[in-house]
């Protein structure tokens, strides 16, 4: 039992960082009908400027978490610029093209980022200083650490404050009405092209907030540590229904706890054949059956052909 | 000239460009050659899928994989199995076209992203399982793969290694499967797949079974794909995971992306250039080290960076790619004009 919590306690802290990343699938794609492959390694991104900060700060006697909020500053405004230039380079001239287009140059997008990557940070694994005090308390028998408590409390807020600003604030009504009918909105007096930009660079910040989660959790970055953290949070995204905001938390949640379970519990259900080492391969069968079962997700709404 | 003294010419040209290369640079560059054609079969049966269907496949080397890895596994001590190559290079089309009918059959119905964004997991958790295969039951090798693979050989004759060998083997296969690739093309089911490509409701309307068309398309290339595998493995002699990889993947992409989506000279142009192209690449690092010195750059990952960067490019400055097809180009030209006489760009009139 005290395992199954421990798990339990993993996972959602897992699927919360998962979250926050489909978060930014699911905000594009419900916008444009886009997925945006570089996505995964705009947290990368965001990863690497948090521990750059962090390693460059780490003996100057400042306290841990104010250095790791510095990280963040440096991170936020890095992926938003990121995020903004993909936009406005690889995706925005092909708004009209045929649907290939784009996600070819996505996926060009996603190779570029990763080897500038490695050009600038190298390709060895980078540690993060232990620069936070970890404080683990006890739940049950399953133990907390304030990182993890941080983690789970932190995405909660993003998403509160996501929702508020999709569902009630102006600049939330014109992504709406962008979503639904480009052409339209643009009649209508919004400006399609800077809400396409501005959502974006939200999605980016979130990512770079996602970014700095993983670094300071699991105490490592790498330059192609976004592309199965991607794979997963899009898995996720499609799990809760893609384009849906609440969707995109519960499929995010979901996921890392079936992940964190599956990795715990695969090695006792198939007496020693498969282990922890599987743990990758769980999101990619979530995938196929959802798109198998229900190819519009948990809370989505129908999928159609290509329009 | 009359076009049988033209195609004279091309076959001694083809034939005799092995030994005029192992004259002028070495046998290194003639196993450059045979990998070169061993990437025009795998760019050409990625063209069926991405080029003539319009399905984005971004884990194509998984099938790849499948093909080495079924010939590596029956044609080498691992196991004790000695199976000839003629049956095996089959077998390996076969399961790799059964891999692509199982992976294409949950996605085919909805829009073509999520084909994308399956095969892209795909690809990685072959790896995964190439990776881990190995306990409790060693099945795959693991990450240290296997070794001591048979060379391909009939009866007594054994290609041995040879580069030689290989290259006209290679080439008579790469030019098999040009000569299919071009009569699928227009055959009824390539003008079915370029119709879907084009727009899947009126290809619906006009009465192809969309479905069945791509789970053929996407078998097709796969099976192609299996097809390489077993070549590699044999030309290799030792197949592990490292080799399949996303990056070749992408590679394979941009094979056919740069060369022109659709048009079978134009991906083996493609692939030729981006085969011989990053060979050039490593003269970068010892060029860096005797003018600054140091080694800024890393040719590998430079390599990796143009890719990236050709897709992209080639994407926004000439989509049908460098080569493309009569057809398209055609088609491309008039498309830009209907644009600018009409100004359908909701997005410029908004910015207007």
């Amino acid at each position: 039992m005290e395992i199954f919590l421990q798990q339990l306690v993993n996972g959602v802290v897992l699927g919360s960082i998962y979250a926050l990343v489909a978060l930014g699938y699911t905000l594009v794609y419900g916008i444009m009908g886009l997925i945006n492959f570089a996505h995964g390694d705009v947290v990368m991104i965001g990863a690497m400027v948090t521990l750059t900060v962090a390693r460059l700060l780490s003996n100057s006697g400042l306290p841990g978490p104010l250095i790791v909020l510095l990280g963040l500053l440096a991170a936020v405004p890095t992926c938003m610029a990121t995020g903004y230039l993909i936009e406005r380079i690889a995706y925005r001239p092909l708004r009209n093209a045929p649907r290939l287009a784009p996600l070819i140059t996505a996926i060009g997008v996603s190779i570029l980022l990763q080897n500038l990557a490695m050009m600038i940070w190298g390709r060895e694994y980078l540690s993060f200083p232990q620069i936070i005090p970890s404080h683990a308390f006890s739940f049950f028998g399953a133990s907390i650490s304030t990182t993890q408590s941080i983690i789970v409390i932190g995405s909660g807020v993003m998403m509160v404050c996501l929702s508020f600003l999709v569902k009630k604030t102006k600049l939330g009504n014109a992504m709406r009405a962008t979503s639904q009918n480009p052409e339209v909105a643009t009649l209508m007096g919004v400006e399609v092209n800077t809400v396409i930009s501005l959502t974006f660079i939200l999605g980016s910040a979130l990512a770079a907030i996602a970014g700095m989660m993983v670094s300071a959790y699991y105490g490592i970055a790498h330059y192609d540590m976004g592309f199965m953290l991607g794979l997963k949070a899009f898995t996720a995204a499609v799990l809760g229904g893609i384009g849906n905001i609440e969707g995109a938390v519960l499929g995010g949640l979901l996921l890392g706890i079936i992940e964190s379970m599956g990795a715990g519990y695969l090695g006792t259900l198939t007496g020693g054949v498969m282990g922890s080492n599987y743990q990758d391969v769980f999101a990619f069968f979530v995938l196929i059956l959802v798109l198998v079962l229900r190819p519009s997700g948990l809370l989505g709404e129908r999928v159609g052909e290509r329009p | 000239m009359k076009p049988f003294m033209k195609t004279g010419l091309y076959a001694l040209l083809l034939l005799t460009l092995p030994f005029f290369t192992d004259f002028a640079f070495g046998k290194t560059w003639v196993r450059i050659l045979d990998f070169a054609l061993l990437y025009v079969m795998l760019a050409l049966g990625l063209n069926i899928v991405v080029g003539f269907a319009g399905l984005l496949d971004l884990g194509y080397v998984a099938f790849f994989a499948v093909g080495a890895y079924l010939y590596a596994l029956l044609a080498s001590p691992h196991f004790g199995l000695h199976l000839p190559f003629w049956l095996l290079l089959p077998m390996g089309a076969f399961a790799a076209g059964i891999f692509g009918m199982l992976l294409g059959a949950p996605t085919l119905r909805l829009r073509g992203d999520y084909l994308a964004i399956v095969t892209l997991g795909f690809g990685e958790i072959i790896r995964i399982f190439l990776n881990n295969l190995n306990a409790p039951y060693d099945i795959t090798g693991g990450p240290q793969g296997i070794d001591l693979i048979d060379p391909v050989s009939l009866g007594q004759f054994s290609l041995n290694h040879s580069v030689y060998g290989y290259y006209f083997l290679f080439l008579f296969l790469a030019l098999g499967t040009a000569f299919v690739s071009t009569r699928l093309q227009h055959s009824r089911i390539g003008r079915a797949w370029v119709a879907i490509r084009e727009d899947e409701i009126a290809a619906e309307a006009m009465g192809i079974n969309t479905r069945n068309v791509k789970l053929m398309a996407f078998a097709m290339g796969a099976s192609f794909g299996g097809l390489s595998g077993g070549l590699f493995a044999g030309f290799e002699g030792f197949v592990s995971p490292e080799s399949f990889s996303l990056t070749e993947s992408i590679m394979i992409l941009c094979m056919v992306v740069l060369g022109g989506m659709g048009h079978v000279r134009g991906v083996i142009f493609g692939s030729v250039l981006l085969s011989i192209l990053p060979e050039a690449l490593r003269y970068v690092g010892p060029a860096q080290q005797s003018v600054f010195g140091k080694i800024y750059v890393d040719p590998s990952s430079l390599r990796m960076l143009l890719f990236g960067l050709a897709l992209i490019l080639v994407m926004l400055l000439r989509p049908a790619g460098l080569w493309p097809s009569p057809e398209r180009r055609r088609e491309l030209a008039a498309q830009g004009e209907t644009a600018r006489h009409e100004n359908t760009n909701v997005y410029d009139a908004a910015r207007d």
